[in-house]
């Protein structure tokens, strides 16, 4: 295999890590509601969003790496 | 007729007013140019804002007031006793990386935030601050922070290092964090104004998905600035507190 196509393949594969971040934005905002529909006065809100930022980030880091890959190396 | 896509010519950096010091390279480029915007925007928002400061506030008065009151909120909250002290330097660090995210957002402007050396000097710059602080503030004592108290001494032996690792990769994390969101977000908006160029009919649909994702790049671009402040408020009360 030439370096150019292992480029391709690994930057692909770089780019799997949205699935967990995928997954742990769907978890932040499936407790957001589940808590907003048991206490609608909670004041939790903010954390989410910090939660979504952090987990949304973990998974850019793949991302990141990717186009390292595929523009850097 | 295809039209070639370079979703990543956008991150160029151009010599504006080329500069040479002895052997270092000095010019004033477009990132710079983007960084001096943001310094006057945020200096004329807060200066001309409180110049004619009335009890009831105005339009910008009231804007300046707002921003103020959510950093000073969140240091208070985040950064525990004691964290008011540094106020200034964090409302600086916020003001400073959400300029710089939505004014990259602009059109044909150019974000400074989405080069890893620019977040990387501001997230060294919190880091090495937060660590003096800590040692000026408690000495050797500082250490205790690498090990949590109530844990039996074999596990210590496991922890220690752990401890030590998370704390030194901090400024690598803060600042992939904002650089890496920065890129991938512009990065999407370009490859898909390219799929609208290219496409001749249907250019329209690439174009509508254009738009959805510039709204969530405006959240990212507020949440980004948020997360660093907040994080680096996180991290002071690390340093005032220990554990």
């Amino acid at each position: 295999m030439d370096l150019a196509s292992a480029k391709m393949i690994g930057a692909g594969l770089a780019c799997v890590a949205l699935v967990g971040a995928g997954i742990g934005i769907g978890n932040v905002f499936a407790a957001l509601i589940n808590a907003l529909a048991r206490n609608p006065a909670a004041q939790v809100t903010p954390f989410a969003f910090l939660g979504f930022a952090l987990a949304e980030a973990t998974g850019l880091f793949g991302l990141a790496i990717a186009f390292l890959i595929l523009f850097v190396f | 007729m295809a039209i070639e896509i370079k979703p990543l010519e956008q991150f160029t950096i151009e010599r504006l007013i080329p500069l040479h010091i002895g052997g270092l390279d000095v010019s004033y480029t477009n990132s710079a140019l983007l960084m001096t915007i943001a310094v006057a925007v945020v200096t004329a928002l807060i200066v001309l804002s409180s110049r004619a400061a009335r009890l009831v506030p105005g339009r910008w008065q009231s804007v300046a007031e707002m921003t103020y009151e959510f950093v000073a909120d969140m240091v208070e909250t985040n950064a525990g006793h004691g964290g008011m002290q540094y106020f200034s330097f964090i409302f600086t660090l916020f003001m400073f990386i959400l300029l710089g995210n939505v004014l990259g957002l602009i059109p044909y402007s150019f974000t400074f935030t989405s080069h890893i050396i620019v977040t990387f000097a501001l997230a060294v710059v919190v880091f090495i601050g937060v660590t003096i602080i800590g040692i000026a503030r408690h000495g050797w004592h500082f250490l205790t922070l690498f090990a949590p108290s109530g844990v039996p001494k074999v596990l210590l032996l496991l922890l220690v290092p752990i401890e030590l690792l998370s704390y030194c990769i901090r400024p690598f994390t803060l600042s992939i964090r904002l650089f890496a969101n920065m890129l991938a977000g512009h990065t999407m908006l370009a490859i898909f104004a390219g799929f609208a160029a290219s496409l001749p009919l249907f250019g329209i649909l690439p174009l509508g998905v254009d738009v959805l994702i510039y709204f969530l790049e405006l959240l990212v671009a507020v949440l980004q600035a948020y997360v660093f402040a907040i994080l680096t408020c996180l991290y002071l009360h690390d340093a005032l507190h220990l554990h």
